[in-house]
């Protein structure tokens, strides 16, 4: 189990339609986001445009809008949506009593 | 607890099911296994609890006074009789002993068993605070808890439920009914976030206020207060709130104790497979103590599947368990709230969205592929059943999308889906516009008699032109009357989240005394949950600027330069732009300035073209350490980037210049000190130049002071920039005071009036630069009363982000979460302290 996932803080930290970042060695940052409704997403931190901080984006429903040139990207999947097309890669989540785990493989395989 | 020993008699061939849990799990895998094969299974119930088998989820109507105890009954005494049940009640299991397949329990009594069911249900979480042991704090699980709540309201005082759950309002609800004067501590910004979003969540919070709770959400409780017996609660920011009851309901866990010392599986609840059959074959275990596939349960519904599946497999059925969705209803009379699935949107996920504020109703249905995927509705909840049902059933439903919204009665109506053939088959008579009174034949009439478009409608016969409820159907009835083609456009909404613009919005949040978002957002009809990029920022700005020093800015709707007091750049690093002001610096600034530079390893620093410095390349991590630096050394945030006031530019003016006129220096310092900090609709620049050579282009401006020997001159509206736009003159003053007030004035006009993102330039095209000077100039006492609101709002706007940061807060914006450092084979993961 431990090894599988990684275990980055409590769901609290992230503040609610908003995002914190998870730095990896080496890597891109992923993002961890917190919609209004308390879903938990992570993806890679960085927009399939140009390469923008989605973790500094506005979180609005299931999505974030960029803050370098405002595209909208999916958080369950990572897709642009609307008229953009592009993919940012997706870092697998899942909550166990109130902590948030990321999937190691995802981390590493995105980040690298 | 009374008990009379079974004995298997030698003729005894059934095999024995021990079941330990008399609650609504247990029980009803027992029916179950009976229903099927009555004869099969001898069977003995364990009940920690000395009571027959009662309907845990009824204890909220009898703490409301609803319903007694007998009602609540599911299994009396005569069913247990009747099925030759053995009922051991008060007494737990202390110990199973899997070897030699016996159970004992406190009491001292062993049995063996053939097969054992563990529905040991969950025990309530208490939050480890000091003085959760004191007398007086209790959880709200079993009956002992509502005679003990009871026992408390009897005496009367206050409560304090700690929890804004489900279980949280349901207690909250039935001690505010018993008298009790009741505060909710949530730890969420919205009530049952679990269950409904935050539109919902507001609504709730609303109704629970109204009906005299006092609800306090983002509260972080740090201890309960007492001695012998609680006199309080303390919240981490220092409140106490007095209570002699506190009910703390903050969540459960599943019970695994026993099974976990029978040496069983156990992760988050007592592992099981979809027979729930454990990681031991002889033992099964059911309901809120087990995990199947790395779910546990809080809701009587998948319960209810188990214990099918359960019976299924222990009659050679064998059917197994699969779990599907939720819904979950609030048990509080006349509040109607409900939600079911999954309604987070996501991945193509559509949301269809009906506010009806003056009903109090708030409907979303989320819909993914032409399934339904998630509800919540507030207020009116008759639909629910038939949303979870196709919800359930992934029905598709192409076909009612377009009425789904509106409920079963609406969309199953065969040819009346089509919401146009819905309209076109009204009566004349039927009321179009409940706030003013508007029928469908006065709307026809005034669309027949040349109102081509909503706006005209609302102009004409109002209808729509309150709540803006009706307004789809309005469009309905121009599209039906004039044919699609020749509805006339109406003025541009603010977004695609609402069908007002950007002015109605302002207007009826000053008129309706709105205080926050989903505030707004519900009253004014808004289609998608949370809003979008566009209107968030725009709404935030609208309420902040109606709400000076009441308003709580809504950092998460604020564009990311507002929110960093930094800009961000195209490689996710901040440029820093310390503010100078009046564009004048000193040895101590500039040194500190060098010293960041060098410090941080600033790969550029640059003269702006708004005479300040640019230090860019910062990390977001070093950000505050950056500022503190700043700080020290005299210099504040520039709200560099925000829609603010960005810079005042000076020339050198009379001190220095052998053509200045005044001192355009040193106002323009005094300007930039009286201005700095203003939340505007856009970005907002001004300009002092000492004579008419203008060197510091005061004539492209927002605001541009021209100064002569005979006094000030005052322009409005330039725009360098993407379309440059000289000023227009407004008007000429003999002194600085009058200056000021003027300039005062004018940005509060500008900051009332002008919609979000629009600057100074396309505003006074818009408006016209005789309507700015009609409310300037004639009347001093409206300007001057422009001034002070300016002034007023300033009061609470000019503190210095940087500096609070620097003393920590809103730490999270800028350290990252955690770190992690790959080293294979073995992970390492150090977090951030
Ligand atoms: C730093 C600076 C350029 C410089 O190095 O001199 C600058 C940089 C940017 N300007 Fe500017 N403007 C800067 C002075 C100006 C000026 C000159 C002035 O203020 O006297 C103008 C024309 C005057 C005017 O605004 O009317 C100017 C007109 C614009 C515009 C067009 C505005 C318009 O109404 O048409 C934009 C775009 C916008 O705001 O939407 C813009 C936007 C930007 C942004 C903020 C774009 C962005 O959103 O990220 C640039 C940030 C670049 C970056 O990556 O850091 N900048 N920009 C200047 C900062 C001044 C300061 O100290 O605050
Ligand atoms: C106030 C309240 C309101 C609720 N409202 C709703 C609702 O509206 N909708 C909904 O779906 N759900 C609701 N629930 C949740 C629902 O009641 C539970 O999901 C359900 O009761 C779980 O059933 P269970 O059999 O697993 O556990 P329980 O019903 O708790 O039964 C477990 C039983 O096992 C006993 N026990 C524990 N350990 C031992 C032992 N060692 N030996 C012997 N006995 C033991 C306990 O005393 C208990 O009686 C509500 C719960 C509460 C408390
Ligand atoms: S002129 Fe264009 S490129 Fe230069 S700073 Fe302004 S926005 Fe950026
Ligand atoms: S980099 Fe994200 S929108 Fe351009």
């Amino acid at each position: 189990m431990i090894g599988d996932w990684l275990d980055i803080g409590w769901v609290d930290e992230i503040p609610v339609r908003g995002s914190r970042t998870v730095q990896v060695e080496g890597g891109d940052d992923i993002a961890v986001f917190r919609t209004g409704e308390g879903k938990v997403f992570a993806l890679l931190d960085r927009c399939p445009h140009k390469h923008g901080r989605l973790s500094q984006g506005i979180v609005h429903g299931g999505a974030v809008a960029c803050p370098l040139h405002n595209w909208r990207i999916s958080l369950a999947t990572g897709e642009a949506l609307g008229e953009d097309r592009g993919c940012t890669p997706v870092v697998p989540v899942k909550l166990s009593g109130g902590r948030v785990l990321i999937c190691r493989a995802a981390t590493l395989k995105a980040a690298a | 607890m009374e008990y009379s020993p079974i004995m298997a008699s030698p003729t005894e061939l059934r095999e024995h099911l021990v079941v330990i849990g008399n609650g609504m799990a247990g029980c009803r895998a027992v029916e179950e296994v009976l229903a099927r094969d009555p004869n099969r299974y001898r069977v003995t119930i364990f009940g920690a609890e000395p009571l027959v088998n009662y309907n845990r989820i009824m204890l909220s109507p009898v703490l409301a006074g609803e319903k007694t105890f007998d009602e609540i009954v599911i299994n009396g005494a005569d069913w247990y009789a009747d099925n030759a049940i053995t009922l051991i009640s008060g007494d737990p299991v202390t110990a199973i002993d899997r070897e030699a397949r016996t159970v004992t329990s406190q009491a001292g009594v062993t049995l063996g068993y053939d097969r054992l069911l563990i529905a040991t249900g969950s025990d309530p979480f208490i939050i480890p605070v000091p003085g959760r042991d004191l007398p007086g704090v209790i959880s709200f699980r079993d009956m002992k808890d509502v005679d003990h709540m009871l026992a408390a309201a009897a005496r009367g005082g206050s409560a304090v439920v700690i929890g804004g759950g489900l279980l949280g309002l349901e207690a909250a609800h039935g001690l505010s009914l018993r008298g009790m004067k009741v505060t909710v501590l949530h730890i969420m910004p919205t009530l049952m976030e679990r269950q409904l979003d935050e539109a919902a969540g507001w609504l709730l919070k609303q109704a629970l206020e109204a009906r005299g709770q006092t609800v306090l959400t983002g509260a972080d409780t740090a201890a309960i207060l007492g001695d012998s017996h609680v006199t309080g609660v303390a919240l981490k920011d220092g409140t106490e709130i007095a209570a002699d009851l506190v009910v703390m309901a903050v969540g459960i866990r599943p019970c695994t104790a026993l099974a976990r010392a029978a040496g069983l599986e156990v992760g988050r609840g007592i592992k099981v497979d979809d027979h729930m059959v454990t990681s031991d074959p002889r033992v099964l275990a059911v309901g809120e103590c087990v995990e199947h596939d790395g779910q546990v349960y809080g809701l009587v519904a998948p319960l209810w599947d188990m214990c099918r599946a359960l019976a299924d497999g222990l009659t050679d059925a064998h059917s197994g368990y699969r779990p599907s969705a939720t819904s979950t209803k609030l048990k509080v009379a006349g509040l109607d709230v409900f939600s079911a699935g999954d309604f987070s949107g996501g991945d193509g996920a559509e949301d269809i969205v009906l506010r009806d504020a003056a009903r109090g109703i708030y409907k979303r249905v989320v819909v993914r592929g032409d399934r339904i995927v998630g509800a919540v509705l507030y207020g009116d909840t008759a639909d629910g059943n038939w949303y979870f049902d196709l919800l359930k059933r992934q029905e598709d439903v192409a076909d009612i999308r377009d009425a789904l919204i509106f409920g079963q009665a609406f969309a199953s109506g065969g040819g009346q889906a089509d919401p146009k053939a819905a309209v076109a088959a009204l009566s004349d008579d039927a009321e179009i516009c409940g706030c003013n009174g508007v029928t469908k034949g006065k709307v026809v009439a005034c669309i027949a008699g040349g109102a081509h478009s909503v706006d005209a409608v609302r102009g004409t016969c109002k209808a729509s032109a309150s709540c803006g409820s009706c307004t789809n159907i309005v469009e309905s009835l121009l599209a039906l009357t004039l044919g699609e083609g020749a509805v006339e456009a109406g003025p541009k909404t603010m977004c695609k989240c609402t069908s007002f613009g950007h002015d109605d919005v302002r207007r009826e949040i000053v008129a309706q005394g709105m205080r926050s978002i989903p505030e707004v957002m519900q009253k004014l009809h808004w289609s998608t949950p949370d809003g979008c990029s566009s209107c968030r920022p725009a709404l935030n700005y609208y309420l902040l600027c109606a709400l000076p020093g009441e308003y709580k800015d809504d950092q998460q709707s604020r564009f990311v330069n507002e929110r960093m007091h930094a800009n961000i750049q195209k490689d996710g690093t901040y440029s820093v732009v310390p503010r100078m002001w009046g564009g004048l610096t000193n040895p101590r600034e500039l040194r500190a300035i060098a010293d960041v530079v060098e410090k941080y390893d600033a790969p550029m620093v640059k003269v702006t073209g708004g005479q300040r410095l640019d230090i860019f390349g910062i990390k977001k991590e070093d950000l505050p350490a950056v500022w503190a630096d700043l700080n020290a050394a005299g210099m504040v945030s520039g709200h560099a980037y925000g829609k603010s006031l960005r810079t005042v530019k000076t020339c050198v003016g009379s001190e220095w210049c052998r053509f200045g006129t005044q001192d355009s220096t040193g106002f323009g310092v005094k300007i930039e000190r009286a201005t700095w900090g203003s939340w505007m609709p856009h970005k907002f620049k001004i300009a002092v130049s000492g004579c008419p050579r203008n060197c510091a282009e005061a004539t492209i401006k927002d605001f541009g002071v021209v100064c002569v020997d005979s006094g000030y001159e005052c322009h409005v509206g330039g725009n360098g920039g993407i379309k440059v736009r000289a000023t227009d003159l407004l008007c000429k003053v003999a002194t600085e005071a009058e200056a000021m007030e003027m300039c005062a004035a004018f940005i509060q006009l500008y900051r009332e009036e002008a919609r979000y993102l629009e600057r100074t330039a396309p505003w006074i095209e818009r408006v016209g630069l005789a309507y700015v000077q009609s409310r300037l100039l004639p009347d001093a006492e409206a300007r001057a009363e422009l001034a002070a609101r300016f002034f007023h709002s300033q009061s609470f706007s000019q503190d210095d982000p940087w500096a609070a940061r620097v003393e920590g807060a809103e730490r999270e914006m800028h350290a990252p979460m955690a770190r992690f450092t790959p080293v294979p084979p073995v992970p390492a993961l150090e977090e951030m302290a």
